[in-house]
């Protein structure tokens, strides 16, 4: 990947959650460069710090020491319209609970980033269509999220997530409420974007099947980082989750 | 790629950095707010119902007992006379202004609390917009608009009952000769002015509740309720 730029860069970010009188430490000085490009899996054991990680990099949340940037820019220094903008236009969000909302027909829900973004009525529901169609729900357009599954729920927050065309997606356990099948299908959509659109794609899970479509694993213990792996390296450890 | 480094430039850049919801948006999102959650939009209305009815009713009585009085020959006249001061002029009478004022700022309280525990309901709803890109007064917005849409609902209707009730109890009173002497302008504006009263105090109950929604950070928002 030689002449691509870092798209993402944390740099010893810490992140502590006061806790009674004292203070939870979660993240405990992580580095990480990212590609664009990319597909990340941020790897570890519940409670190790990925969700706490995935918000510092999508700029939900502040780190309390370090920086994260974002095209080399410090998220930190942005002000609310910049970080708005931020999360309307550079980065795709997707939820393990979908988020999608409840009150907003399937369309409605991808469309709505981009009227924040300013795209006009017609150019967004061209769009959404197309988007809706790519993900496999244009038939579905006019439900509601309570007349669909939680793996087409899924598929309306990842057209969702591309509806400005963002450099980033950002996935916190997004197989994590589904079963197998679902889950599998949500993994291959994301690395059929990550190829066809070129979006960098970082998603945080501990769902084993991501290993096989992920160029990097992010191995995540106690809110260090343990190791990377390359794919090339990976068959190792797959091999022993194979034998467990 | 666009690239967005350096401070000049990205102050250069701003105007075309711009996230926005058109009014329009606006008061369509918050049609549908209102329809998807209409039992408690009912609830949050229903205090509003009683609060303007009590106020239409006490004002349409007002006018209708000094269109009794300017006219001489009124049958009941003697009667009101005879009753006093509070009954001819119901609105400023003190006991009545107090009931008044009260059952307002109960009206307020109530609606402060239906929308407390709305605006935590949609916690989520309101995090997952702001990671769509939404400023916080676009969620503000939100929520004023559909104060506003409810309290217009919520007060003609109690403008409607407080004003009927006056009415058939006025004619029950007086007989149906009343309604020579009713002077229905005045009336009109008093259900402009409950209307306007109605939304205000619609507005004034979801002020806070909104505030605490539109400044919230998206992480705290998302976490908690699952
Ligand atoms: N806002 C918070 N306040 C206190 N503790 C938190 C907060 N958010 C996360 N934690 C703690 O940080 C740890 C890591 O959480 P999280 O990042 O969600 O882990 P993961 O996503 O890997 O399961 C957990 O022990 C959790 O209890
Ligand atoms: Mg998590």
């Amino acid at each position: 990947m030689e002449g691509t730029s870092r798209i993402v860069r944390v740099v010893e970010v810490k992140k502590d959650f006061p806790m009674g009188k004292g203070v939870i430490r979660v993240l405990k000085g992580i580095d990480l460069s990212i590609l664009a490009g990319e597909y990340i899996s941020i790897m570890g054991p519940s409670g190790s710090g990925k969700s706490t990680l995935f918000n510092m990099i999508g700029g939900l949340d502040k780190p309390s020491s370090g920086a994260v940037y974002i095209d080399e820019v410090d998220i930190a220094q942005l002000d609310a319209y910049e970080l708005a903008w931020l999360r309307c236009r550079k980065i795709g969000y997707i939820f393990q609970t979908f988020n999608i909302i409840q009150v907003m027909t399937a369309l409605e829900n991808v469309t709505l980033p981009m009227v924040f973004a300013g795209v006009s009525p017609m150019d967004a529901t061209k769009k959404g269509m197309e988007l809706l169609d790519m993900v496999g729900l244009k038939e579905r357009f006019n439900h509601k999220p309570s007349e669909l599954s939680g793996g087409q729920q899924q598929r309306v927050a990842v057209a969702r997530a591309l509806a400005n065309d963002p450099s980033i997606i950002l996935a916190d356990e997004p197989t994590g409420n589904l079963d197998v099948t679902t889950g599998g299908e949500i993994i291959d959509l994301l690395k059929m974007l990550s190829i066809e659109k070129r979006v960098t794609v970082i998603s945080a899970t501990h769902d084993f099947k991501m290993l096989n479509v992920s160029d990097r694993v992010v191995w995540v213990e106690d809110g260090r980082i343990d190791r990377i792996e390359n794919r090339d390296e990976l068959s190792i450890s797959m091999g022993e989750i194979g034998e467990r | 790629m666009m690239s967005w480094n350096g401070k000049k430039e990205r102050r250069h850049l701003r105007s075309g950095r711009q996230v926005t919801l058109p009014f329009l948006k606006s008061v369509e999102i918050a049609v549908k707010s209102i329809r998807a959650r209409f039992f408690r939009s009912f609830i949050t209305l229903l205090s509003l119902v009683l609060a303007i009815s009590f106020y239409s009713y006490v004002s349409v009585n007002t006018i209708l007992l000094q269109g009794i009085l300017l006219s001489d020959d009124f049958p009941g006249v003697e009667r009101l006379v005879q009753e006093g001061d509070g009954a001819l002029d119901p609105a400023n009478d003190p006991k009545q202004r107090w009931i008044l004022f009260l059952s307002l700022l109960v009206c307020v309280v109530g609606i402060v609390n239906t929308q407390l525990m709305a605006v935590t309901e949609r916690f989520r709803e309101i995090g997952t917009m702001k990671c769509l890109g939404a400023l916080d007064r676009f969620i503000l917005r939100l929520f004023l608009i559909e104060a506003t849409i409810q309290g217009v609902i919520g007060a003609a209707a109690g403008a409607l009952l407080g004003t009927l009730v006056s009415l058939l109890w006025s004619v029950a009173r007086f007989g149906s000769h009343l309604f020579m002497v009713i002077s229905w302008p005045d009336i009109a504006l008093s259900m402009v002015w409950a209307m306007g009263l109605g939304c205000l105090l619609s507005v004034i109950g979801v002020l806070y509740p909104a505030l605490v929604a539109a400044r919230m950070q998206p992480v705290e928002a998302m976490r908690g309720r699952e």
